[in-house]
């Protein structure tokens, strides 16, 4: 890929650039004031993601604390992605998506059984790659909480009926998270292939990170 | 003042001299109360506490306990944290429990669902209806905004800081106390992802009713819903009683509702397997 592609519009150099490939955990400091933009490289590949304030990692994402704040449960442009303390962590600066979810949680082992069934127990999923991830820096089960999906869509009907749905991304469409303080960035590209959240065939992403 | 307590004798015969006040709130000791169903033993009760505006309560429900939520006064908003008493790192998953249930809204024959796969708690009975998945609780920085304060040495304490309470009683922390689920207080998801809060003021004496499905630690928080739009810090006493139960048999009608609830029962009956 030509490193200088996709990346106009960031605010300043820029200073990491990586493919994440499918199915595969990804863990990132991000400071504050820096851009990191997520690229959904071949469409509808979700990104789970959370994640933790660098100085004090109790405090963490928080989904009911950002969509309490805005009164939505959806991540457009402009939403102020809010901690367990009530912080703004990170803002949505761009989206070429018109909406992100945070209310469909994360694939796990666990709960494929349940939407699936038990055959599916052996599958990778997003909580292994949490784990995995959060595990090199001392991070555990207690520090899985609510997460963010970006590029996936879970809408709510009139009487509560809710499902991850066919996707509203689309290849080459990114998002641009601006930190507002120091924060640890923990993603799980992820590997799902029960669901439309990544069109039954998990893709790459792309992670560029701007001063 | 209170007389003379100027010696230890004198300072125990004054402490002493309140016992058998009654407080609107207060835990029951052993559990009393003249309005538990039909065929439920004085002897199975197992809790019966009034927990007060603003306050919160924690306790441990074996698997089979009903719990008994009810909104004496019509402002209760019970902020509800759930653990695996054994192994506290599983606890409530609010995203597993309304994607796995394909529903958001919570009511009767709803199950609370853990991170492991497992049902931690069902809800037997409900004729509030008005319940919210997606909103969590006030932060201190919320009830400093809405009220002036938030603390808990205050007179506005928060959700948040209510559960950590709750749950540090059972020896758990920060990175323990995780999103909840509140009943009561309700919301609705408009079609463009809007959330509309539904605080009533409701009719007196809604009632809830839950079974542990798991050895659970209950943690309630009672503080005005976070989306509660009222200036004032509105909210009133939250009763909860207790009892025994039997474990949920195999042909219980909530097990075997749905595919997914009754893997997640057969879950739970392989994690008792032993």
């Amino acid at each position: 890929m030509d490193a200088t592609e996709r990346t106009e519009g960031l605010p300043g150099a820029i200073v990491h650039d990586e493919i994440v490939p499918a199915r595969a955990p990804w863990l990132h400091h991000v400071s504050a004031g820096q851009t990191l933009r997520m690229i959904d490289l071949e469409g509808n590949q979700a990104v789970d993601f959370l994640m933790y304030a660098a100085a004090d990692d109790a405090e963490r994402y928080s989904a009911q604390d950002t969509v309490a704040a805005q009164g939505n449960i959806f991540l457009r442009k402009g939403a102020v992605l809010r901690s367990n303390e009530g912080r703004a962590m990170m803002t949505i600066t761009a989206t070429s998506v018109e909406y992100h979810d945070t209310i469909g949680g994360a694939c796990s082992c666990e709960s494929n059984t349940l939407r699936y069934g038990h055959h599916t127990f052996a599958q990778h999923a997003c909580v292994e790659n949490f784990l995995e991830a959060n595990l090199t820096q001392g991070r555990g089960k207690r520090d899985m909480v609510s997460n963010i999906n970006f590029f996936m869509n879970v809408p709510v009907e009139a009487d509560g009926t809710l499902g991850i749905v066919d996707g509203i991304s689309a290849p080459g469409l990114s998002v641009d998270l601006r930190a507002e303080m120091d924060v640890i960035v923990v993603v799980s590209n992820c590997p799902q292939i029960n669901n439309p959240c990544n069109a039954f065939n998990p893709t790459p992403v792309r992670m560029i990170v701007s001063a | 003042m209170t007389g003379d307590l100027s010696n230890p004798m004198l300072a125990r015969d004054h402490a002493r001299a309140m016992a058998g006040t009654l407080a609107e709130s207060m835990p029951i000791l052993p559990p009393v109360a003249q309005d538990l169903p039909a065929g439920v033993a004085a002897t199975d009760h197992m809790w019966e506490e009034t927990i007060a505006p603003g306050g919160y309560s924690s306790r441990r429900l074996a698997r089979g306990t009903r719990l008994r939520l009810i909104d004496t006064n019509g402002d209760a908003c019970a902020s509800l944290n759930i653990f695996n008493v054994h192994m506290p790192t599983e606890r409530l998953n609010v995203a597993d429990t309304v994607k796995v249930q394909w529903n958001a809204y919570l009511g009767a024959g709803k199950l609370l669902l853990s991170d492991m796969g497992r049902v931690l708690m069902s809800i037997l009975e409900d004729d509030a209806g008005t319940h919210d998945a997606f909103s969590g609780t006030s932060n201190a920085a919320i009830n400093t905004a809405k009220y002036g304060e938030g603390r808990n040495s205050g007179a506005f304490p928060n959700g948040r800081d209510r559960l950590l309470l709750g749950a540090a009683k059972h020896g758990l922390s920060r990175r323990d106390v995780h999103p909840c689920i509140n009943l009561f207080k309700g919301t609705r998801i408009e079609a463009d992802g809007a959330i509309t809060p539904l605080v009533g003021p409701h009719d007196s004496a809604r009632t809830v009713v839950l079974r542990a499905e798991m050895d659970v630690i209950v943690v309630i928080a009672n503080g005005p819903h976070v989306l509660d739009p009222r200036k004032d810090y509105t909210v009133t006493p939250l009763r909860a009683s207790a009892w025994r139960g039997a474990v949920t048999p195999q042909d219980d009608p909530v097990r075997n509702a749905t595919p997914e609830g009754q893997r997640t029962f057969l879950n739970v009956e392989d994690y008792y397997r032993r």
